[in-house]
C-alpha cells in the first residue's frame, strides 16, 4: 500500500505538515476555519526534533496493527484502501491504543472525546494534506 | 477444516479474523453461553456511565459473522470436550471438531462470606448482563457497596458515579490498584476518586452480610441497597482439566497458578485443542514466567496467533507483558510492565510520571496525568531496548523516537 515516508534531511522543522492535518481532519472548507474552536496541532502527523534534524512521523498503518488489535471497543479498523481508521461513535477514550503504538502516533481527543489519528486524508480522497503541502519535499506519499 | 470455538469474546474474534486469511472455505462454529455477539467487555462501566450504548458496543458490527461465513450459537454454553473422538457437547449434543479453540474466558470469583444468600441485590462485574441488570436498581437514593478497589472495582464505582448517591469501596489490599500501581500512584487515585465523594474502607474486608448491610471485620457496618462484588477473576478451566489438559503450573512458593497451559502457537497439552485470552497461562516477559494477564489486548493478540496455528498460516512471535489504560472520573492513566529495579521518577506539569529500571532494562512504568506517546515506552519494554542504547533523560521527559536514535527512526520511517 502506499504509505506517508520521511526524507528526514529536507525537513525544515517549520511544522506546517501539523496544521494542514488538523486542518483536513477538520473537515472545514476554509484553513482558518478550523482552528477557530481552538484546535491545535498535532493530530496525525507530528514534527520531532533531535539533535539538529527533525522530521515528521506519522502512522505507519501497520502491517500489524497494534492499536487496532488492542482497541477496548473495536474502534480502530483497515479500510478497502489499507488505512487504519477510527470509528469516532465507538471510541470512548480508553487509550488503550496510545499505550500500544509503538511510534507514539495516536494522539488524546481530551476526556471523554475520540482519539486522534492519521486517517490518511480518507476524507480528502486519500491525498495525504501533509504532504500535498509540504514546501520541503520532506514527507513523501508513496508504495512500499 | 471443522473449526470449533468456545467463547465469543475478543480472543475468538481474533481467531476467526486469523483463520479467515488462511482458509476461506473451512466451517467455522462458535458456541458462547452468552446472548450477544462479541461486544467489548471492558464497555460495560463506560456504559452504565452513559458514554456507550449497546448499539456501538458490538466489538466488530452487525454483519461481521454472516461476512466471515461464521455460525454463531447464542446462549449454548459447552459442557464437554471429548479430545479422543474430537467432539466438543452442547445442550446433550455433540458436535465434531478438527481444531478446537478454548476460548471461555474468566468467571469473577466470590469469597465464600456468611449471609451472602441473604442479599437480595447482589452482583458481579463482567458481562453486559450484569451491567444491564444492576442498571434496574440505580437510582439518587440508592448506595452501592464495591467488593474490591482492582481495575474493575474502580471502573464499575466510576460506572455508577453520579446514577447512585452513594460509594463505598472495601478491599483487603492496603491500597487501591494494587496491581498497577506503587504506594505513591496508589495514593493520587485514591485521593482523587476520595475527592468525588467516594468512601474507602481498605485493609477490611466482609465478615458478615445482613440482606442489606456488611459487617467488615473491623467491626464498622456499612448500609447498602446494591451490593458488586469485584475481587478478581479466575480462570475458566475446567472443560480443558476434564479432557485431561493441564491446567496449572507449580511455582517456587509451592502454590500452584492455574490458567491452561499453552506453548507459544497456543497449542494446550491436548491434540489440536488451543487455548487464548484470560483463560490461559500468558508468558510475561517483564517477570520472565507464566502468569494470568487477563487482558483485552492479550486476548486478541494470543486468539490470532492460535487462529494462524488452527489454520495453517505464520504466526507472529508475541511478547506479553501487562499493559492497562483507562480513566477514573477525569484521572486518566497509562501503566505498563512490572515494577522492579530501581524508580526514577519524572513528574512534571502535575503528571505523576514514574519509571523501573532493571539491569539496563525498561520493566515498567506508571504515568499519571500525562501520557503523550506512551507506546513508544511500552514498546521499549517489549522489546528490551537497552536504557544505555537511548537518549533516557529524553525518553522519561517526554518519549520519542528521535531518543531511539535516527537509524531507528530511518528505519522506520524512511523507505
Ligand atoms: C469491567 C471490566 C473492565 C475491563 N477493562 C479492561 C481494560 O480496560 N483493558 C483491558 O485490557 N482489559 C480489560 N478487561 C479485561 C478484558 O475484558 C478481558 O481480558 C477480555 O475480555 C478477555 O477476552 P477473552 O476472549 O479471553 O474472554 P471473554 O471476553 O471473557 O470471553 C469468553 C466468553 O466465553 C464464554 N464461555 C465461557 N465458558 C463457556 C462455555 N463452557 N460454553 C460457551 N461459552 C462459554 C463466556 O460467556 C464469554 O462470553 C476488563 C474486564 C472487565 C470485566
Ligand atoms: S497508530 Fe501506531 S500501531 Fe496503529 S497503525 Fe498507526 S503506527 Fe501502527
Ligand atoms: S481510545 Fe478509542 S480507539 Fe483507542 S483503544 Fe480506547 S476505544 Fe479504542
Amino acid at each position: 500500500m502506499k504509505r506517508v515516508y520521511v526524507n528526514e534531511e529536507w525537513c525544515l522543522g517549520c511544522r506546517l505538515c501539523e496544521y494542514w492535518c488538523v486542518f483536513s481532519a477538520s473537515g472545514e472548507k476554509h484553513f482558518p476555519f478550523a482552528f477557530d474552536g481552538g484546535a491545535k496541532p498535532p493530530a496525525g502527523i507530528r514534527v520531532e526534533s533531535a539533535g539538529g534534524i527533525n522530521f515528521a512521523v506519522n502512522c505507519r498503518h501497520c502491517d500489524d496493527p497494534l492499536c487496532m488489535k488492542s482497541c477496548i471497543s473495536g474502534a480502530l479498523s483497515r479500510d478497502d484502501h489499507g488505512a487504519i481508521r477510527i470509528d469516532k461513535a465507538k471510541c470512548v477514550g480508553c487509550h488503550t491504543c496510545i499505550a500500544m503504538c509503538p511510534y507514539g502516533c495516536i494522539v488524546s481527543g481530551g476526556e471523554s472525546m475520540p482519539i486522534k489519528k492519521c486517517q490518511l486524508c480518507a476524507s480528502r480522497d486519500y491525498t495525504p494534506q501533509c504532504v500535498s503541502h509540504c514546501p520541503a519535499g520532506a514527507i513523501v506519499f508513496e508504495e512500499e | 477444516m471443522k473449526y470449533i470455538i468456545i467463547g465469543n469474546g475478543v480472543s475468538s474474534v481474533g481467531a476467526i479474523e486469523a483463520i479467515r486469511k488462511n482458509d476461506k472455505t473451512g466451517s467455522i462454529t462458535v458456541f458462547t453461553d452468552e446472548k450477544f455477539p462479541c461486544y467489548g467487555r471492558p464497555l460495560i462501566s463506560y456504559y452504565l456511565e452513559g458514554k456507550t450504548s449497546t448499539d456501538k458496543m458490538s466489538y466488530r458490527g452487525g454483519n461481521f459473522y454472516k461476512d466471515n461465513n461464521v455460525t454463531l450459537k447464542l446462549g449454548a454454553a459447552i459442557t464437554k470436550i471429548d479430545p479422543t473422538s474430537k467432539t466438543v457437547t452442547a445442550g446433550g449434543k455433540e458436535y465434531a471438531y478438527g481444531k478446537l479453540l478454548v476460548a471461555t474466558g474468566s468467571s469473577p470469583f466470590v469469597p465464600p462470606t456468611p449471609g451472602y444468600d441473604r442479599v437480595k441485590n447482589k452482583f458481579t462485574f463482567i458481562r453486559l448482563s450484569d451491567a444491564l441488570a444492576i442498571e434496574k436498581h440505580v437510582g439518587a437514593d440508592k448506595r452501592a457497596l464495591i467488593i474490591g478497589a482492582g481495575l474493575t472495582g474502580l471502573k464499575c464505582a466510576e460506572g455508577l458515579y453520579g446514577r447512585v448517591g452513594k460509594i463505598t469501596v472495601v478491599d483487603m489490599a492496603d491500597r487501591v490498584l494494587p496491581a498497577v500501581t506503587d504506594s505513591d500512584a496508589s495514593g493520587i487515585v485514591r485521593a482523587h476518586l476520595e475527592s468525588k465523594g467516594m468512601e474507602f474502607f481498605l485493609s477490611d474486608s466482609v465478615a458478615e452480610y445482613e440482606e442489606n448491610a456488611a459487617v467488615l471485620k473491623s467491626g464498622r457496618r456499612i448500609e447498602f441497597d446494591i451490593l458488586i462484588t469485584s475481587v478478581g477473576v479466575r480462570p475458566n478451566v475446567s472443560l480443558v482439566a476434564d479432557a485431561g489438559g493441564a491446567v496449572e503450573i507449580p511455582t517456587e512458593t509451592g502454590r500452584p497458578i492455574r490458567g491452561i497451559v499453552v506453548d507459544e502457537t497456543q497449542l494446550t497439552t491436548l491434540p489440536d485443542v488451543y487455548a487464548a485470552g484470560d483463560c490461559t497461562l500468558s508468558y510475561d516477559v517483564t517477570v520472565g514466567c507464566a502468569r494470568m494477564l487477563a487482558l483485552q489486548p492479550n486476548a486478541y493478540l494470543q486468539g490470532e496467533t492460535a487462529g494462524n496455528a488452527m489454520s495453517g498460516g505464520v504466526t507472529f512471535r508475541r511478547d506479553y507483558l501487562p499493559v492497562n489504560a483507562g480513566g477514573f472520573l477525569g484521572l486518566h492513566m497509562i501503566t505498563a510492565g512490572s515494577y522492579v529495579g530501581d524508580a526514577i521518577t519524572a513528574n512534571a506539569d502535575g503528571a505523576f510520571r514514574r519509571f523501573f529500571v532493571k539491569d539496563d532494562r525498561l520493566t515498567g512504568f506508571i504515568l499519571i496525568g500525562g501520557y503523550d506517546r506512551a507506546g513508544i515506552l511500552t514498546d521499549m519494554i517489549r522489546k528490551r531496548t537497552p536504557v544505555s542504547n537511548v537518549d533516557f533523560e529524553e525518553m522519561i521527559k517526554q518519549p520519542a523516537l528521535g531518543a531511539l536514535g535516527m537509524d531507528y527512526v530511518r528505519a522506520v520511517l524512511g523507505k
